[in-house]
Parts: C-alpha cells; sequence; structure tokens
C-alpha cells in the first residue's frame, strides 16, 4: 500500500472528478465562508444568471472586514461612519435572506472575524475542505482540513455547484523540532519560518507543519502558525490533527455529538502523513533557538529576531528579485537604515488582534505584560477581539478591565486595523507595532510603517513606547 | 468571456519584485459591490500624491506609458490577499497580460478567470524586458509563446484547461456545471 500526505488523503477524500492533462479536478467543498467584501459581485453572478445557492447548508456568512469596531456604531446608536461599508455591511444582508444562506450579522452575538468564529462554533472540522474569499483562510488547516482562499469568481462557482476546478499542489513539510523558549511565541515561529523559506517559497505548495513543537501547540497558536502560511506564498497550511484538537472541539456548538462525535473521532484519527510518505519539499527549523522575531521591511519575510539589527542589503529570500533595490525601498518607506537595531525604535500605534493574533490565548499573553502596567505616553493601544464570544470571554476573566486600566481602547471584534477598511488606520509615518499578518506598504493606512510582531512583544511595546523584548517584562 | 488568443503591446515595467495585491488596489477601495471602475485606484498609492494629483515619479504617469497593454513586473507578482479586485484594477486599466518570473498563485488563479495573461518568464527574458522597457512584445496564448522584438521566443507555461477556456471564450462555470451528475453522485456516495 503506497504512503500518503495528510494533504493527499484529504484532497483525494474530496475529488469529485480526478484531474487529467486537459481538466483540472473538481474538489467537493465541505465548507463554504462568506463574508461582506469579496462575495457581492459572485452574488450578482448568481441573479444573473438565475441561480441559487446550491447548497446554503455548507454555507456560513458572517461580517467583519468593512464593520466598525467602535460599540456605538456596531450596536446602532450611531450610524456606521463609512458610507461605502454600510453599503456593503447592507448587502449581504439582503444577499444572505434572499439566498438562504445563514448570517451572522452586525448584532449578532456569534459574530466575528470569520477565520475565529468557525473554529469556536466548531463548524471548522478535521478532513473538511474548506474555502473563503479570504487568503487566510489557510487558518482552518490547523485542524487537519484543506482550507484556502479563493477568488469572487471562484465564490460564485462554490455558490453555484459546491465545487472548484483545482490543480493539486504540491506537498512541503515543515519540520519544526525543540521547546519553544520563554517568551517565543507560535507568531514567532511562524515569522521565522516565512523568514527562513522566503515570501514565494511556499508558492505552489500546501505546508504541512511538523514535529514535535507542533504537537506541543494549543490550537490558538496551530491557528496562528497556518494562518500566515500565505505570506510564504503557500495557499494552505496544514497540521494534522490529534487529541489537542480533539479536546477543543469536544462540546463546541456545531460539532458532532453523541454516537456521531465518535464516529467522527475515530475518522478524524487517520488524517496523519503515513509515515514513509513523501513531500516534494522539505524544511528543518529548531524552535529552542529561537528569539522574539519582528520585522523591519515592507513584507514578513523581512524580518529579524528581536535584539538583531536590520541586515545590509537585505535577506535575499524575503527581497527576491533585484534584492538590494527592494531593500533600499522598504527602507526608504520604513524611515530605517541597514545595520539600525531594531530595539529602542520609536512606537506610536500598537494594534493587537486579526485573524492571526485576536484569539483568547492572545488576549491573555497581552494581558501578561500589561497588568498593573500603562501604556506609555504618546503611544496608542487599540485592542479588538476576534470575535464577540472572545470580547465576552475577556470580559469575563477580567482581560478587559485589565487593558482599559493599562489605558488601552477596547472595542467590538472584526478586522479592524489589520488592512483598515473600516476606518480604523494608522496615520501617515506612524510607526505600528501590530499582531496582525501582512507588513505591506499602506497596508494599515496610507503611508503606515508596520511592524508585526507576537501579542507579547507588541505589548511591551506599548508599556515602553519603543521597541521592547517581552523577555524584560514577563 | 470574449475570447482572447494574442496580446501584442509594448510593455510597461514595475521592477519592484513582490508587489502585493494592496500596492495593486488598497483595500479602502474594496468597499465596492461591483467590479467597474476600479481602474482608476490601479496603484493608487504609488500612482497619485497626497494631494490626489498624479505622481511625476510613477511609470504608470509617463506619456510611453500610454497604451501599454502589458506590465512587466519583478518576481512574485500578486502576492497576499485574495481579492479578485486586483485583476479587476488591472483590466479596467487596460493590462491584458502580467509578465513576471514568478507569479502568487491566488492572483494568477483570478487573472485567468477574467481574461489578465500571466506569464511566466525566466529570469534571463525577464532581465531583457526590464532592461528594454517600451519593447513590443507578442504573446500567442495558442502556442503559448512570448516573443520579443529581437525575434527571441520564449514558452511559456499556462494551465491546458485555463488556456482553452481563453482561446474559445468559455466561462469555468459552465464546465463545472455539466458536471453535476458528478456532484449529485458524489454526495450520495459520501457517508461522512
Amino acid at each position: 500500500m503506497s504512503a500518503h500526505t495528510l494533504f493527499e488523503k484529504v484532497w483525494a477524500a474530496h475529488e469529485v472528478v480526478p484531474e487529467t492533462a486537459d481538466a483540472p479536478a473538481v474538489l467537493y467543498v465541505d465548507l463554504h465562508l462568506i463574508h461582506e467584501v469579496t462575495s457581492p459581485q459572485a452574488f450578482s453572478v448568481l441573479r444573473s444568471l438565475g441561480l441559487p445557492v446550491r447548497r446554503p447548508d455548507r454555507t456560513l456568512a458572517t461580517m467583519d472586514h468593512s464593520t466598525p469596531t467602535s460599540t456605538d456604531q456596531v450596536f446602532g446608536k450611531v450610524a456606521i461612519k463609512v458610507d461605502a461599508a454600510a453599503k456593503q455591511v447592507r448587502q449581504l444582508e439582503t444577499n444572505a435572506a434572499e439566498f438562504g444562506v445563514e448570517l451572522f450579522g452586525m448584532r449578532d452575538a456569534r459574530r466575528g472575524i470569520v477565520h475565529v468564529i468557525s473554529p469556536e462554533l466548531g463548524c471548522t472540522q478535521p478532513g473538511m475542505t474548506i474555502v473563503c474569499g479570504d487568503s487566510h483562510t489557510s487558518t482552518h488547516g490547523a485542524f487537519g482540513a484543506l482550507a484556502f482562499g479563493i477568488g469572487s469568481t471562484e465564490v460564485g462557482h462554490v455558490f453555484a455547484t459546491q465545487c472548484l476546478l483545482q490543480r493539486k499542489p504540491k506537498t512541503f513539510a515543515v519540520n519544526v523540532e525543540g521547546k519553544l523558549p520563554e517568551g517565543v511565541t507560535a507568531k514567532d515561529l511562524i515569522l521565522a519560518i516565512i523568514g527562513r523559506i522566503g515570501v514565494s517559497g511556499g508558492t505552489g505548495y500546501v505546508l504541512e507543519y511538523r514535529g514535535s513543537t507542533i504537537r506541543d501547540l494549543s490550537m490558538d497558536e496551530r491557528m496562528t502558525v497556518c494562518n500566515m502560511s500565505i505570506e510564504a506564498g503557500a495557499r494552505a497550511g496544514m497540521i494534522a490533527p490529534d487529541e489537542v484538537t480533539f479536546e477543543y472541539l469536544k462540546n463546541k456548538p456545531r460539532a458532532p455529538r453523541g454516537e456521531q462525535w465518535d464516529a467522527a473521532v475515530s475518522r478524524w484519527r487517520h488524517l496523519v502523513s503515513d509515515s514513509h510518505a513523501k513531500f516534494d519539499a522539505s524544511v528543518d527549523i529548531d524552535a529552542a533557538n529561537l528569539e522574539p522575531m519582528i520585522t523591519y521591511g515592507t513584507n514578513p519575510g523581512m524580518v529579524v529576531p528581536i535584539s538583531g539589527a536590520i541586515p545590509q542589503g537585505g535577506d535575499r529570500a524575503a527581497a527576491a528579485g533585484p534584492v538590494a533595490a527592494v531593500h533600499e525601498r522598504a527602507m526608504d518607506y520604513m524611515g530605517f537604515r541597514s545595520g539600525d537595531a531594531m530595539l529602542g525604535k520609536r512606537v506610536d500605534v500598537v494594534f493587537i488582534g486579526s485573524c492571526t493574533n485576536g484569539r483568547l490565548e492572545d488576549l491573555q499573553a497581552a494581558a501578561r505584560i500589561l497588568k498593573g502596567r500603562k501604556v506609555a505616553a504618546g503611544v496608542k493601544l487599540l485592542v479588538v477581539p476576534g470575535s464577540q464570544q472572545i470580547k465576552r470571554d475577556a470580559e469575563t476573566m477580567g482581560l478587559a478591565q485589565i487593558f482599559k486600566d493599562a489605558g488601552a481602547d477596547w472595542r467590538e471584534s472584526g478586522c479592524s486595523m489589520c488592512l483598515g477598511m473600516n476606518g480604523d488606520t494608522v496615520g501617515a509615518g506612524q510607526y505600528s507595532v501590530s499582531t496582525s499578518n501582512r507588513n505591506f506598504e499602506g497596508r494599515q493606512g496610507v503611508g503606515a510603517r508596520t511592524l508585526l510582531v507576537s501579542p507579547l512583544t507588541a505589548a511591551a511595546c506599548a508599556v515602553r513606547g519603543r521597541i521592547t523584548d517581552p523577555r524584560e517584562l514577563l | 468571456m470574449e475570447p482572447l488568443d494574442r496580446v501584442r503591446s509594448k510593455t510597461v515595467v514595475i521592477a519592484s519584485s513582490n508587489i502585493d495585491t494592496d500596492q495593486i488596489i488598497p483595500a479602502r477601495f474594496l468597499t465596492t459591490t461591483t467590479k467597474e471602475g476600479l481602474g482608476t485606484h490601479l496603484f493608487a498609492d504609488w500612482r497619485y500624491l497626497a494631494d490626489g494629483s498624479p505622481n511625476p515619479k510613477f511609470v504608470l504617469n509617463s506619456p510611453e506609458a500610454s497604451g501599454c497593454r502589458v506590465l512587466v513586473a519583478g518576481r512574485n507578482f500578486g502576492c497576499g490577499s485574495s481579492r479578485e479586485h486586483a485583476p479587476w484594477a488591472l483590466l479596467d486599466y487596460g493590462i491584458r497580460a502580467v509578465i513576471s518570473t514568478e507569479i502568487a498563485d491566488i492572483f494568477k488563479s483570478n487573472a485567468l478567470k477574467n481574461g489578465l495573461l500571466p506569464v511566466t518568464v525566466d529570469e534571463a527574458v525577464a532581465q531583457w524586458l526590464m532592461d528594454h522597457p517600451g519593447a513590443e512584445v507578442d504573446i500567442d496564448l495558442e502556442s503559448a509563446r512570448l516573443t520579443l522584438p529581437t525575434g527571441v521566443a520564449s514558452p511559456f507555461p499556462i494551465e491546458a484547461f485555463a488556456r482553452h477556456c481563453l482561446l474559445n471564450g468559455i466561462d469555468e462555470l459552465g464546465y463545472l456545471s455539466s458536471r453535476m451528475r458528478n456532484i449529485e453522485d458524489y454526495e450520495a456516495a459520501r457517508t461522512w
């Protein structure tokens, strides 16, 4: 019997029609997540063709990208400030009602960032195929699902047929061994991996994160790792499900129950790469020697250990192409110079949240540093929970009070300052230390300068008002 | 979709590598609910100054760029967000093909579905194109070959089915729908 990788097993189970030289595979989609930004054009296509959403029972809608995070705007005392965003929200309400799709709307207690709520509700399950018109759909791979981002045309394909035309990607083993040192988190690990393989090192591959370090991660941490697979160019990243996965999912509102749960778990236990399975590529990462990581440039591969300095001429893997020119452009945009130490650099804004680091454990990590401390004068700290459920949990556990006492702005859930669509933006030239996933030019606002870090590092930077090693405050 | 078999045009070159979709179309323009009119916002933060006037230093604002339908860009073009607004913006502006040594997966998939040709070439061809902005190139989809004005022709990889759909103006949804029987059989056979 031939050996198969986790990815190959999930792929094979969803092949409606296998691929040939002439045509891609027809791949079945178990769960289609949608949001307000990339779905309107797909609903328009359905309307123009007179087609229904074929499987509304496999479709789930929420609003997160352009929604406000201020309580007044979310709960209706004040109108949504950004007109176009308000229109998108209304459009999704109309579309969901017309096509019979379940929607967690603006004031729903279950609303949140699409990649946070689906796992939280138990909708995301091992072995599933999950797609969404959003590149961070890779997050769900943490459960051993094959999950990837698609464009709006493909959103329309899934609406109409519950399938996608896909060429089978190659497989890439990311082997991580060793214990993460104190103060070094899953975010630091994935930033180090991207720094190692480069921002296009995963293009054409599905990554599988493996090894003792990965096994020791919680589900929240595994989601952080898989979330940023796309920042290495890989559409999907997966982790084999295990007891940690099953424990997380058990009793979640939409997870299977009773006998169905037992049957599901015994099925899920087979979702591991066979011991002799061959990967098309691999890399070995030593977790024990990692430090907290921080980006210095304008893509996530431009990253160094926090005690380090900006490299001369840039990191070749990150820059790719005319290396020096890309590095110089990034230095110019960021207002940095090659050789600069990262520690001690100025901080204007700190953002804690996003589908990368907006889950409960992320907030707990930030609170560990912020407890009994104050945000430095002149620094703005925005804490945005990944979902309304996380918001309630953080309030019950006292985390929200810690943030407020420290001087942070505590908000309703959403994508917020990760991409600044909803009006939560960073000013031109300002330095934003952010737990989000992209430090592209202008990502958090026109001219905004983003430095990607873990929640621990973000909190430490907020307290000191300078780039700070979080281990000094633990 | 209109059939597409050939793009012949002068090139415009943006040499930067890792041009992400946030540069191609910044997120604040994604609040639209249609595909139309995004060309105005193409490369908005590079193309316009803070006061909204054209940035004279940006290549798309140069007279030579006018009418160019082929964009030559550095490696890993279109990385980042899955927003299909990126190819929509390029097409609305008038670009019909993008040439690079590497094009990001989701962008490539989105481009093909809208009739924007992603053309991947080797370092030597890319370097020649970078060194000769404004070169008149011929991209023939039928033979999947890019011909430089020097006469040098290089084949480029393109997924067979996408090529077939582009050449014949076929919408992929039509093909998927034609497999509905298979889809129903698959659903009926699933025991989990």
